[in-house]
């Protein structure tokens, strides 16, 4: 083992010098692009820091990880989706869906039993999916384009196109998941860590998740190997499916009332947070601590330039900014690169 | 190419053959469920047909072309906003105050320029960075959003210009100029695809893009003239729409993309590249309308339009596929 290691060892300085790639990006470089995302994150918060000194407040961190926890427990899921190698574009719609489709059992059924009826319907909704995608092996860019659009239309026929109340806000315990503390911790925040450490064990440490890399990473390969391709596919749509149920829940007991495009154009910025994580959208790369610390980012950035004083609509450029370095960095560093090839 | 040969028609002609079904459809249907005397199939009615997909519609033949390379524009609604809001407030800037309704060219052209440029921060990222293009303007989408609301805060940005609404409800031949702007892209675009070294490499890129290398193919100038491209036909559409209603809220064009991209693979352009025609997009772009149109002509809720088109879709998506997958059901793992 040692000797395979020292051998490569040698052998990277030679490579080097006979100039085989033109650009090298040096040690530094590479943990710079490797860890890139970490480094940004540590270097955004002691600019915020020192720009503004309530950024570090206890309160203020709170609100934002709160407020970033509906976004976060959604990226959740589409993290098991982008590393198993597919695309979930369709979670918006199934997000608004969740809240319409709870907040109106909430007044028929009575909360106890609306939440596992909602839970109930959007795990049908995310099986569908992972049925098209995982059986029928249907390219998952289009069909979840497709489930956009149809569980958008799926919801405003539900609610026919109204907005959607709790008749009775006071006496109602349902708010629990939303707008309560337990240990002076909000509980959409340990909701959050709850499904991120679960999910990140089970992507870690078991063999499903195990299974998710190398579906992802080469699925004819993990079919040979013996794994049931489409049933992993499938089994993350369902997680996906999951975890947005939890943050339509945890959206509908915040408000406890929603116009029913609550979740419209939320697809795009979760998927924002995932390739901000470092997951590759080829798939087989990508893990759930990650995508967590790409959820913060994007929660804290925003708050930091509000705070920093600049518009709140500047955060959006500068994810912008920051997605494409992150991605570019992370491909560079793969490619020993920093220009692309391409002629 | 022998077996294959009527599957191939049958692919190549399935838009046409759909929209006449829709057309057959509603046109009966209607004339049990409409609540209105006139027929479906009403001049009036199709006219304004043309008219109202010429928005999305002159964005899709754009993204063909992105697609058929083997890229995806999803910054395309950003750019549609940010092009209408140059167009509308440029005409009210101190500068160009004397020039009277001379300010309308001046006003096209720098919303067109908004929109080129902004379609060649793209082309030039996906060039010289190699990140893809999917994750380059899925960045462009929430950053050029973020300009656009930047620009006026959350108010609409408004300017009537009665010239120019005279120009956009003018109806030369009996087409409205909308339509005219959307038959023009189509045909010029048509042209450059199939009759051009462009349209050839666009191709050639998008089937095999190492093959494309060693043909001496220049990959990257090519993606940013098609990103380009696709930029100014986004700010084209924006400049055609906004000539009638004369506001532009910062979220207007929000899920442009996904229309489109859905009228271009109704159409049968494949994601993976390297095939598809401007043709079949329109008649994608036709048939969505149609849709839209005949389910509300039926009475049916605007609402289940989405349900509908999301569905056909998938359908689409399935029965594309089990066209190619036939006689080589062995290969399937």
């Amino acid at each position: 083992m040692s000797e395979i290691t020292s051998k490569t060892a040698n052998e990277t300085p030679a490579a080097r010098s006979k100039g085989a790639r033109p650009v090298q990006l040096g040690v530094i470089g590479t943990f710079l692009a490797r860890q890139g995302i970490l480094v940004a994150f540590a270097l955004f918060m002691i600019g915020f820091t020192i720009a503004n000194e309530r950024f570090l407040d206890p309160d203020n961190i709170m609100g934002v990880i709160r407020s970033s926890a509906i976004l976060g427990v959604m990226a959740l899921g589409v993290t098991f989706v982008v590393i198993s190698g597919n695309l979930d574009l369709s979670v918006g719609s199934m997000m608004s869906f969740a809240t319409i489709v709870v907040l109106d059992l909430h007044d028929k059924l009575g909360p106890a039993l609306a939440i596992p009826s909602m839970y109930a319907m959007v795990l049908c909704l995310g099986a569908f999916i992972g049925f098209l995608v995982g059986y029928l092996r249907l390219n998952s860019l289009i069909v979840t384009l497709g489930m956009l659009s149809a569980i958008h239309g799926l919801t405003l026929t539900y609610s026919g196109g109204k907005n959607m109340d709790i008749a009775d806000k006071e006496g109602t315990w349902f708010d629990v998941f939303g707008q309560s503390a337990v240990l002076g911790i909000p509980v959409p925040i340990l909701l959050f860590a709850l499904l991120a450490s679960g999910l990140g064990i089970m992507l870690a440490k078991t063999p499903f998740g195990r299974k998710v890399y190398a579906v992802g990473g080469n699925g004819t390969a993990a079919t040979f190997s013996g794994i049931r391709r489409a049933r992993v596919v499938f089994t993350c749509y369902l997680i996906s499916a999951f975890c947005v149920a939890t943050a339509g829940l945890i959206q509908a007991s915040r408000s406890l009332g929603s116009q029913n495009t609550v979740g419209q154009g939320l697809e795009l910025e979760v998927l924002a947070a995932v390739i901000l994580g470092g997951a590759s959208l080829m798939g087989g790369a990508g893990t759930i601590f990650k995508t967590v610390i790409g959820v913060l980012i994007l929660g804290f950035i925003q708050n930091g330039l509000l705070l920093v004083g600049l518009q709140f609509y500047a955060q959006y450029v500068v994810t912008w900014i920051i997605i494409i370095l992150a991605v570019w960095l992370d491909i560079a560093a793969k490619r020993g690169k920093l220009w692309s090839p391409i002629a | 190419m022998e077996p294959g040969t009527l599957s191939t028609y049958l692919k190549r002609g399935a838009i046409w053959g759909f929209i006449v079904l829709e057309l057959i459809f509603f046109s009966i249907a209607g004339e049990f469920l409409s609540l209105s005397d006139k027929p479906f199939m009403d001049l009036d009615n199709m006219l304004l047909l043309f008219k109202q997909s010429a928005p999305i519609g002159i964005i899709a033949i754009g993204m063909t072309l992105i697609m058929i390379n083997g890229n995806i524009d999803l910054s395309v609604g950003a750019i549609f906003a940010m092009s209408a809001v140059i167009f509308l407030d440029s005409m009210t800037w101190p500068i160009f105050a004397g020039l009277g309704d001379a300010v309308i060219p001046v006003a096209w052209v720098l919303a067109l320029l908004t929109g080129v440029g902004l379609g060649a921060i793209n082309g030039l990222i996906v060039w010289k960075t190699g990140v893809d293009a999917f994750i380059v303007t899925l960045g462009a989408m929430l950053g050029y959003r973020g300009l656009v609301f930047m620009y006026n805060g959350e108010q609409p940005t408004s300017h009537l210009n009665w010239t120019l609404v005279d120009f956009a409800e003018a109806q030369f031949l009996g087409i409205h100029t909308a339509t005219w702007f959307l038959l023009g892209v189509t045909l010029v675009l048509w042209f450059i695809m199939t009759r051009t070294v462009h349209g050839r490499n666009a191709y050639a890129i998008g089937d095999n893009r190492e093959a494309a290398v060693n043909a001496g193919i220049r990959v990257g100038p090519h993606f940013l003239i098609n990103f380009m491209i696709i930029g100014f036909l986004a700010a084209l559409s924006a400049v055609v729409f906004y000539a009638e209603s004369g506001s532009v809220n910062p979220n207007d064009g929000e899920l442009y993309e996904l229309w489109a991209i859905t009228a271009v693979v109704l159409g049968g352009t494949k994601l993976a590249g390297g095939s598809g025609s401007i043709i079949s997009t329109f008649g994608g772009v036709l048939a969505i309308q149609l849709l839209r149109k005949g389910l509300g002509h039926i009475g049916a809720d605007t609402e289940t339009v989405n349900l509908v088109i999301g569905l056909i879709l998938i359908a689409v998506l399935f029965l594309d596929r089990q066209l190619n997958l036939k006689g080589r059901e062995a290969l399937r793992i």
